[in-house]
């Protein structure tokens, strides 16, 4: 009994700071304290959610944003991971690439948004492009350290247990290199927000961030309000499900 | 004992092991009969880990021939089964899918025995973390059982156990080693366990084999019996240098010398 209320609390706890923040901050706007051009109230960006809603806006600049991180970390995602195991694995590989692959990895690619814009405009190919750029380098940094360092006496038992290729892959080399990957997955969600906020707000006309700026030229001060707490959501979203997978991949690990 | 046999189960002939700017094994030849128990002991840095490793065809030797059944071992010895000093469990693995690694799929039932030979058949279900040290070398013992190997590879397996747990683990070992017959190499820097557990046990020194000592004990061997204390003085003597009259002083100041 008294385990269970332990749970229940530890549950609560952390949502207590962002709880009190939001009472604080509407109690502070009704009396006036926050001009509502400064800061509009809690209640009145819940009101912009609730009448974008209605109209359909709103869904329609979410489910283009989702689309575009998605697909955007999924090319970059597997380009990585691909980069990161044929690295990892295969020697002459990493004499090929890992050089070019650390130089490119270095420039900023949100710096590359002016030529990414001539290149592809502003349409979905040139955020999508961001993306998998951004997501790219984080997926392969860390699969490719990964399968660097599995345990070498894992390998080698492996191989006198008559293990090799894809069998030695799959139950020594992948797993031992799983919670690396998964590291270098969580950062590169947060990496896939970011571009894709910067890229969105630059150029789009479509998407959550096109709507926190098209919002701006109507000084419509509650849908910018809105547009950066969805972002919030969905960054705590990505984590959790993140964190959902590293649960069940590395169950072997916990306690 | 098996005189009536001539053919032996692995040989090796003039067997040389260089590495970049040392040479670990000079000239070692070793014939070892089907189902007799070695020990191989020295000191550490001497080359032992080193010969059980070209047996398993985890390396391949600078000089010299690898025979396995009449054969010259080319490349990873199917015979053998090695078991290493750090267990090597894969720690994303249940016990039960560490012994059944590398089987097919019928090979669960076949771990299940095997992890019933050595006693943990109510831990199958369990991450290898889960273990304590000495299970854990009892589930790499059933995973190397399990593939019913010729050859068992001993390399230190017992090295980082505590006393009480060795003990129960080599009388473990002896029961399969004559429930299962198979031919075992045992590497080990404990020469009371050599001579307890060995039909022959073999001093490396300098690269080379410095003494190939039958131990004719019956079994199960008493450890405090006189003849059992002669071997076991024999072979440090000769690990350490000493010579017979230092021994006995060293023997007495310090009775539980039995470690090198």
């Amino acid at each position: 009994m008294k385990f269970s209320t332990k749970n229940l609390s530890e549950k609560l706890i952390p949502w207590l700071v962002p709880i009190m923040l939001l009472v604080g901050w509407q109690l502070l706007s009704v009396v006036g304290i926050i001009p509502s051009r400064i800061l509009p109230a809690p209640t009145q960006v819940f009101q912009a959610a609730i009448d974008l809603s209605s109209t359909g806006e709103l869904m329609d600049h979410v489910s283009i944003s989702l689309g575009r991180a998605l697909i955007g970390f999924l090319i970059g995602g597997v380009i990585g991971f691909a980069f990161g195991l044929f690295n990892g694995i295969f020697r002459f590989a990493e004499l090929f690439f890992d050089t070019s692959i650390q130089m490119l990895r270095n420039i900023p690619h949100l710096a590359l948004i002016p030529l990414v814009i001539l290149w592809f405009g502003i349409d979905e190919t040139s955020k999508i492009f961001l993306v998998a750029l951004g997501v790219m380098f984080p997926v392969y940094i860390n699969t490719y350290h990964g399968i660097k360092s599995v345990d070498k006496g894992l390998i080698e038992m492996g191989k006198a247990y008559g293990l090799k290729g894809k069998a030695l892959f799959f139950h020594v080399i992948l797993p031992g290199a799983m919670s690396s990957i998964l590291v270098g997955v969580r950062f590169s969600l947060g990496v896939m927000w970011l571009t894709l906020i910067v890229a969105e707000t630059i150029s789009a006309h479509s998407g959550i961030g096109y709507m926190a700026m098209n919002a701006r030229e109507f000084m419509q001060m509650d849908v910018i309000v809105l547009s950066i707490v969805l972002y919030a959501l969905f960054g705590k979203l990505s984590d959790v499900i993140a964190k959902l997978f590293e649960r069940k991949l590395l169950r072997w690990n916990g306690s | 004992m098996k005189e009536k046999e001539p053919k032996f189960h692995i040989e090796t002939k003039h067997i040389e092991k260089n590495y970049p700017g040392r040479s670990v094994l000079k000239d070692i030849n070793l014939s070892i009969k089907k189902g007799e128990f070695v020990a191989i002991v020295g000191k550490s840095g001497c080359g032992k880990s080193t010969l059980l490793r070209l047996l398993a065809g985890l390396e391949t030797p600078s000089k010299g021939q690898l025979i396995m059944d009449q054969r010259p071992l080319a490349e990873l010895n199917s015979e053998a089964r090695m078991m290493f000093q750090d267990g090597r469990l894969l720690p994303w693995k249940k016990v039960i899918d560490n012994v059944s690694l590398g089987l097919t799929k019928e090979g669960k039932a076949r771990a299940k025995k095997a992890l019933q030979l050595v006693g943990l058949e109510d831990r199958i279900a369990d991450w290898p973390a889960k273990l304590s040290g000495g299970q854990k070398q009892r589930v790499a013992l059933a995973r190397a059982l399990v593939h019913e190997p010729s050859l068992l590879l001993l390399d230190e397996p017992l090295g980082a156990l505590d006393a009480l747990t060795r003990l129960e683990m080599q009388a473990l070992i002896e029961d399969l080693w004559q429930q299962k017959k198979f031919t075992a190499i045992l590497v080990t820097h404990d020469v009371e366990e050599a001579v307890a557990i060995a039909d022959r046990v073999i001093v490396i020194e300098n690269g080379y084999i410095s003494l190939n000592q039958s131990i004719d004990l019956p079994r199960p061997r008493q450890r405090t019996s006189t003849p059992f204390s002669m071997y076991l003085d024999q072979i440090l003597d000769r690990i350490m240098g000493r010579t017979q009259q230092k021994k006995i002083t060293l023997l007495r100041s310090y009775p539980n010398t039995t470690k090198v």
